[in-house]
């Protein structure tokens, strides 16, 4: 047979599709087999076990007392993160600046607030009439404008925007400090070839970019904050633990209210991780990044090997 | 009438390495200068200089009859301040290799961004002239796309849009088609020919010397942070004095 015509035949016939055996992968079903018996003992013995007392879970879950404290664990949330975030952009760009006197200003103040325990700190503001027993608003060294006792400005309200935003802060300013150094010099230089100002370029060119750095790790500092406006507990402010605490303080039922304060915390988180995948979402725009594997289709694939005969 | 860009004696140095050792040249309005060399040479810097992205150490440098950065005031030189360099800034245009377009803005918003945030100009008004500038340079379809989805040659020619929309009376290049695939630079080019045509006063860091050729008014080869050559493109490319142009114009070509 011609060379050149057995190459032309085999160049227009189309092979046959490949229908091959797959890799087998029995550890996956083992392993599985392994966590589900431990699932299910660790179900079991939440449902059966007298301790948990679930009838007093159910009755105390949409409690109004409890529901008050959920909403002003969201409330103080949303305020102390709005706090920490505002701040935390202040001085990481402080921290960013030319003049050694802002900039280190801005390391003392994220130097002491990360290094100091939180706890320590809201103590710390719920105790300040101590220190100062008298605050007043002025200019320094000059004329005062208002004049206040501590204890009548120091509010549980003000002792957690305090302790609690001041904190955060700290820690903001160092994720928004990295997202600035993230973006791109060249996008600063372009900016200022086109006569953009150092604030304009922050505003339209640099934080914008930044925020896709930033998310994320802001994500994770929210469902913080959202825990730790329990540790408000020690100022008696009326959040979610402190709810659930002063219902146990006088029926001694301690358990299933930790539990109903655990099942909010949970819930308010998970409403916290969608919200989190929307704004990632919008600030992800003009950045296409490889298609993570969803968990639907690392579902589709799992076992694929045993399972496709 | 005073020429667009003069330099004299302009030296620039980073910490102890003298990067630029005394540039003197002149631009004429509508002119196009090519300046070539090997990399390391200090075109570039040259470049940013120009637009007072680097501060120069030495000697002066004057854009269309003032002096770039600084105010003399008798026999001293006064640093001008930051809104003042933006202002002249934004006379300039610049084109960078890497292009440096907005990743977060589509090519519209890239193009109506600095009309808008620094001439003050209208939103519509700088919409209107965007459209019409992407449409010149060839992406009347690719207003609203993200520069992630366009080609190099097409993100150049938004960064070239981009640097026109604040109306410059002068135009940078740095090397604008270093970074793109070979069969992308000819776009990029013709935009830059019909710009030149249009008698925009342009410096253009190159290694197109095709185009140095055809569309250059003047060439310039430096090296080593010297100017060794300069003259009409036919005389420096074609027929080159010096060693070291010779030496150049043999690896390139």
């Amino acid at each position: 047979m011609d060379t050149s015509e057995l190459t032309k035949e085999k160049r227009t016939e189309r092979p046959e599709e490949i229908k091959a055996v797959p890799v087998r992968h029995p550890g996956r079903w083992i392993a599985a087999a392994i966590v589900l018996l431990f699932a299910a003992a660790a179900v079991r013995s939440i449902v059966t076990s007298q301790g948990f007392q679930w009838h007093v879970v159910g009755h105390y879950l949409f409690d109004s007392r409890i529901l008050h404290g959920v909403l002003a664990t969201v409330y103080l949330t949303a305020l102390c993160q709005g706090i920490g975030i505002v701040l935390g952009v202040v001085a990481a760009v402080m921290r960013l600046s030319p003049n050694p006197i802002v900039s280190g200003a801005s390391w003392l103040y994220i130097w002491f607030f990360r290094g100091t325990p939180l706890l320590v700190q809201i103590l710390f503001w719920y105790n300040i009439a101590a220190l100062f027993p008298t605050i007043s608003l002025g200019i320094p060294f000059g004329p005062t404008f208002v004049h206040a006792h501590a204890n009548s400005i120091v509010t549980p309200l003000v002792t957690a925007m305090l302790g609690l935003g001041l904190n955060e802060g700290a820690y903001m300013s160092e994720i928004v400090r990295a997202g600035i150094i993230s973006v791109d010099e060249g996008q600063t230089l372009a900016a200022q070839s086109l006569g953009m100002s150092r604030l304009q370029i922050m505003r339209r060119i640099v934080l914008p970019q930044a925020m896709r750095v930033i998310i994320p790790p802001t994500g994770n500092e929210t469902i913080s904050m959202l825990k730790n406006t329990s540790l408000l507990i020690v100022a008696s402010y009326g959040e979610l633990l402190f709810s659930a605490q002063s219902i146990y303080d006088v029926n001694y039922k301690v358990i299933p209210l930790l539990i109903v304060a655990s099942i909010w915390y949970l819930v308010m988180t998970s409403v916290l991780y969608v919200g989190q995948y929307f704004v990632e979402r919008r600030f992800g725009r003009g950045f296409t990044r490889a298609e993570r594997a969803t968990m639907r289709s690392r579902w589709l694939t799992f076992g694929a090997g045993s399972m496709a005969r | 009438m005073t020429a667009m860009v003069k330099a004299e004696a302009v030296h620039k140095r980073f910490g102890r390495l003298e990067v630029l050792k005394g540039i003197t040249l002149e631009v004429d309005r509508g002119e196009v200068m090519c300046i070539l060399g090997p990399s390391g040479s200090g075109k570039s810097t040259f470049l940013r200089c120009i637009n007072h992205l680097d501060k120069i150490n030495a000697g002066r440098l004057y854009v269309d009859g003032e002096l770039v950065g600084y105010r003399e005031r008798g026999a001293k030189l006064h640093e001008l301040p930051e809104r003042e360099v933006a202002r002249k800034r934004a006379q300039v245009g610049m084109v960078f290799q890497h292009f440096h377009l907005f990743p977060h803005m589509t090519a519209l918003e890239n193009v109506t961004l600095a009309p808008v945030q620094v001439s003050k100009v209208s939103r519509d008004e700088a919409r209107k002239r965007g459209t019409e500038l992407l449409g010149r340079v060839g992406l009347a379809d690719k207003l609203n796309t993200y520069p992630v989805a366009l080609s190099g040659g097409q993100q150049q020619r938004v960064a070239i849009a981009r640097a026109l929309a604040m109306r410059p009376k002068l135009m940078l290049f740095d090397e604008p088609t270093s970074a793109l695939d070979p069969e992308l630079v000819g776009e990029v080019l013709e935009a830059m020919r019909q710009l030149a045509r249009e008698g925009m006063t342009m410096i253009v860091v190159t290694h197109e010397m095709g185009f140095a050729r055809e569309v250059a008014d003047k060439a310039v080869f430096m090296d080593d942070g010297v100017v060794v050559e300069a003259g009409q493109p036919e005389d420096v490319l074609g027929s080159p004095k010096h060693e070291r142009t010779r030496t150049f114009l043999s690896k390139v070509l």
